[in-house]
């Protein structure tokens, strides 16, 4: 069985940031493997280790910055690793079917059993592209899976989706199948010396839309950010000045007189 | 085409509060496009939730009886006959984690731009919708093409729809084909050794701890306070606190008295749980923290210089 996992590098503003134009300053910006594909990629390379998957490739659009990134994700055992981007991408904001146009060729040329996903991407969190690209390729889905029990002879995933308030569905998904996975599914490793090691030798294939056999029409986006602009707080929080003692004491006379800790 | 499909949502026999806010919403929209608002009550126990969904503003529901529970399968052809039958351009639904099981789908299905977790829209010819990024440190505005979309509303945005309307309630009947994906049930998690629901003072740490045994600095203040300690989701995730310390969306809802998030961002899943608190106190090294926001006390400080000073003044 072959699994594809999408992965993400999302970008995470300082604490310090500023706005320029529509986006934040790219300096400004630390860029990271997205939390929820971390564990995507866990449970593939377990997959993979429990004799499952025979192997783990990840797709990822994004400019070749995000090279460490998917460096991260094959020093923690993906085998190979497809990169996609394309002038087409540059500057614009793309929306979830220029994304599921772009995996879908990857997916035609891979073939996979199973795709794993985040169940959103921490920076723009649409939490929509693993259910639209299943639509798109006529696989079954189930979105925010956190518990995963794969039986490749009945070609069916057994699955927890965890709905809101402590509540969790059970659910049967024939393969093949696109899952979205929700952080606490699994412990995602530590990447070994080793396995950085390994992740050096290992393929990224970076492909631009031609490679795919896609034009820049195939990912258009619908969706066009005009602003962005830092959200007015409504608040009228007393935010106590000081050093960490003048603070604490202030906050202890706060604490007293609503009787804690009197 | 002007007109709305607001998506209903429940489970276990209950309505979701997120259905009468999605139909708010849903007729903020049609107002602005000047049509109907049509919604859809797909599965359960259809007349009941067609009666209680017959708010004001509600100009026809339509009932698909199948199927007890959610099953995206259902959702997808209910809603794809629904935009048949109906002049809806544009669906409405929860941005919940049923939500995103179907209405990404529906958009893909049907070729329709796809918004999900909106805040505030304004359509005039054309639709804006503000939506946040970065972890709830800024907010954008974005421009959607074309006349007709899917769009899913943050929980808690929108008042939900109050009154009595004079919705036709009529009957749909789908066409479903065999579903690859079978719910075979449910189960309830948590339990365990408190319940911190019934806390009056929480001490809530997040990420910012950075270590496992970092955590007993948090113990001593809840120690010193006489509080109960809960959690944002990463410390459960990590396996550091039990699930039911987990404060937030997929956690519990809590309303203490005074609620100290001490290293917690303020994500929006996690204010899902704790926003009802009469008391809000944050310690965040982040200035633009979301979670000062909805705070009524804050400190923007290391919680490790801060926190040993806290706990010195009640030792
Ligand atoms: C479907 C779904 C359901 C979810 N359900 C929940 C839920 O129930 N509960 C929940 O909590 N989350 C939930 N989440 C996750 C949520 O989106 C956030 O990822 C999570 O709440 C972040 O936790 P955090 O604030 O502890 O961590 P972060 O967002 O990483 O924040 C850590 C904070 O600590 C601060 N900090 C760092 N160092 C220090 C220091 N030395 N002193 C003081 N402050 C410091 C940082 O400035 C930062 O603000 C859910 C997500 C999804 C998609
Ligand atoms: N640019 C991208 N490259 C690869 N995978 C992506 C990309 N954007 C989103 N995904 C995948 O889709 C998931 C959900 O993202 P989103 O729908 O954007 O919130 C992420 O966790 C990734 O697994």
């Amino acid at each position: 069985m072959k699994v594809l996992v999408t992965v993400k590098e999302v970008a995470e503003a300082d604490d310090d940031f500023a706005i320029e134009g529509t986006d934040i300053a790219e300096s400004d910006l630390e860029y990271d493997l997205n939390e929820w594909d971390d564990y995507a990629v866990e449970a593939a390379v377990q997959l993979a280790e429990a004799g499952i998957a025979d192997e783990v490739v990840t797709v990822t659009i994004g400019p070749e910055r995000a090279d460490e990134t998917i460096r991260m994700a094959l020093a923690k055992g993906a085998d190979r690793a497809v990169r996609v981007w394309d002038d087409a991408f540059e500057g614009g904001f793309a929306d979830v079917a220029a994304k599921v146009s772009t995996i879908e060729a990857v997916v035609e040329a891979e073939d996979p059993d199973l795709v794993l996903g985040g169940v959103q991407a921490a920076d723009t969190g649409f939490g929509a592209t693993g259910v639209a690209l299943a639509e798109r390729i006529g696989f079954e889905h189930a979105a925010v899976v956190n518990d995963l029990e794969v039986d490749a002879d009945a070609d069916v995933a057994h699955v927890h989706r965890e709905l809101e308030g402590g509540v969790e569905e059970l659910t049967d998904v024939d393969l093949p199948a696109v899952l979205t996975v929700q952080t606490g599914l699994n412990e995602p490793r530590y990447a070994s010396l080793r396995g950085i090691r390994q992740a050096q030798r290992k393929e990224i294939d970076a492909k631009d839309l031609a490679d795919l056999g896609l034009t820049a029409e195939d990912v258009e986006s619908a969706l066009a950010i005009t602003s962005m602009y830092e959200p007015e707080s409504e608040s009228d929080a007393e935010i106590i000045e000081g050093g960490a003692s003048e603070t604490a004491g202030r906050l202890a006379e706060v604490l007293r007189d609503k009787g804690v800790g009197a | 085409m002007s007109d709305v499909l607001v998506v209903s949502e429940h489970r276990r026999g209950e309505l979701r509060d997120a259905s009468y806010e999605a139909i708010t919403a849903g007729r903020e929209l049609a107002d602005a496009r000047g049509g109907d608002l049509h919604v859809a009550v797909i599965g359960g126990d259809v007349d009941r939730f067609a009666e209680d969904l017959n708010r004001e503003g509600v100009d026809a529901i339509h009932v698909v009886d199948d199927g007890e529970e959610f099953d995206h399968n259902v959702y997808q052809a209910a809603i794809a006959a629904l935009l048949d039958r109906t002049d809806a351009g544009t669906v409405v639904a929860p941005n919940s984690v049923n939500g995103l099981d179907y209405a990404p789908a529906v958009a893909e299905d049907r070729s329709l731009p796809l918004v999900t977790d909106a805040i505030g829209f304004e359509y005039d010819g054309g639709l804006t919708v503000t939506r946040e990024m970065y972890g709830s440190k800024v907010e954008t505005t974005v421009d959607v093409d074309g006349d007709r979309h899917v769009l899913t509303v943050r929980g808690g945005e929108w008042a939900p729809a109050e009154g009595v309307g004079d919705a036709a309630i009529e009957s749909v009947d789908v066409d479903l084909l065999e579903s690859g994906a079978r719910v075979t049930g449910f189960e309830e998690v948590g339990g365990g050794d408190v319940d911190i629901a019934d806390a009056d003072v929480l001490v809530s740490v997040g990420r910012g701890i950075e270590e496992e045994e970092n955590l007993e600095l948090v113990e001593e203040l809840a120690d010193a306070l006489g509080a109960t300690l809960s959690a944002s989701r990463p410390i459960v995730d990590n396996g550091w606190l039990p699930k039911n310390r987990q404060v937030g969306q997929s956690g519990k809802v809590v309303t203490p008295d005074v609620y100290i998030a001490v290293g917690i961002s303020g994500a929006v899943q996690h204010v899902a749980g704790m926003k009802g608190s009469d008391t809000i106190i944050a310690i965040n090294t982040d200035p633009n923290a979301p979670i000062f926001d909805i705070a009524d006390y804050g400190i923007v400080g290391d919680l490790f210089e801060v926190v040993p000073e806290l706990v010195d003044e009640f030792a």
